[in-house]
């Protein structure tokens, strides 16, 4: 492998951006595909699955043989509000492996001591949320109920193209919550991917229940739903 | 301590960076129980120092022999390897695997 190659390969998991390095297995002939690559490469159809799936594997085109290095960031999900919900969704985020963290200006609610095991940020989603750079390989839920913190939260995980995003709320909530979003300029298309009410369909009432229910909904988009967003028209 | 591929690979871009010849070897095809998922690498520097792992300890030794030719010629070269019931290495583990390696040199 090319040092270069490997430079871009380190650098591209450093700043959490998908990448695959094709392989041809006769001769070792190597490149990178970055998203933006994927459509124009001459195994685009390939890539595009192995990205969806996030596992390397072995690929064969015209009696060609290339070995595919899947590289996707680790799946993190955002929660904002230190809830009862949160504090049932913390430990089994952990099991499934999604990287959780949780942001409510309420310091009354974000303490450590609640949360054991997962880092919580007693900021408003405007000031954590930035510097974590959310992206397509993110998860936000919001769980406060609460306009002024859960809307800003909302507005940045649209424009993030977050692959999951939540909405805790009844259906008169969420229609004043999509309102407040088309006053500030977002349209119906934007507002289809928020997921409200929030989780799955399978009649959850305790907070431990929703965050199954939550949890389940999580994985369904990431496992189901292709993580590439765009499509060069 | 365990490495993920940020150390795995991050220590093949450091060794090569420090001037050392480096090889890298991952795990391209599995059949059966096999120990590491497709994708598991090893990173191995001149010295025979290495990082990271193929199977699970079984093969590893092969592995960084080869590395070392590998570094020498610069030659890709993939590896076979059938994981031997005797060489179990957990409980419960029905052996009997068989492994594909990929080793190329970082230069």
């Amino acid at each position: 492998m090319d040092r270069l190659l490997l430079e871009r390969l380190n650098a591209a998991r450093r700043e959490r951006r998908a990448a695959v390095l094709v392989t041809q297995i006769e001769g070792g002939a190597q490149r990178l595909v970055e998203l933006d690559q994927v459509n124009a490469d001459p195994l685009g159809e390939e890539i595009d699955a192995a990205l969806r799936s996030g596992k390397s594997g072995m690929v064969e085109r015209e009696g060609a043989s290339y070995f595919l290095t899947v590289q996707v960031p680790p799946v993190r999900l955002v929660v904002i509000g230190a809830v009862h919900i949160s504090q049932a969704l913390a430990p089994m985020a952990k099991m499934v492996g999604f990287d959780m963290v949780i942001v409510d200006p309420r310091t009354a609610f974000a303490t450590p001591e609640r949360f054991p095991d997962v880092p919580v940020l007693a900021e408003w989603p405007e000031v954590a949320l930035p510097p974590m750079k959310i992206d397509r390989y993110t998860a936000i839920c919001c769980f406060t109920h609460d306009p002024k913190i859960d809307d800003p939260a909302l507005e940045q995980a649209l424009r993030a193209q977050c692959f999951y995003i939540g909405a805790l709320g009844s259906r008169k909530t969420h229609g004043k919550r999509l309102e407040r979003l088309t006053a500030k300029g977002f349209g119906a298309e934007d507002m289809a991917r928020i997921r409200a009410p929030i989780g799955l369909d399978i009649g959850a009432v305790t907070p431990p229940e929703i965050a199954t229910s939550v949890l389940g909904e999580i994985i369904l988009a990431l496992r189901k739903k292709p993580l590439r967003v765009e499509k060069p028209a | 301590m365990f490495a993920g591929d940020d150390d795995i690979l991050g220590q093949a871009e450091a060794w090569a960076k420090s001037g050392k010849g480096v090889a890298l070897a991952t795990v391209i095809e599995t059949w059966g129980s096999a120990p590491r998922p497709v994708g598991s690498h090893l990173a191995i520097d001149e010295d025979g120092h290495f990082l990271g792992s193929v199977s699970g300890g079984c093969v590893e030794g092969d592995v960084v022999t080869e590395a070392l030719d590998c570094i020498s010629d610069g030659k890709p070269r993939v590896l076979e390897f059938g994981v031997a019931d005797e060489t179990a290495w957990r409980a419960g583990l029905s052996c009997g695997g068989r492994i594909r390696v990929y080793v190329e040199r970082v230069g």
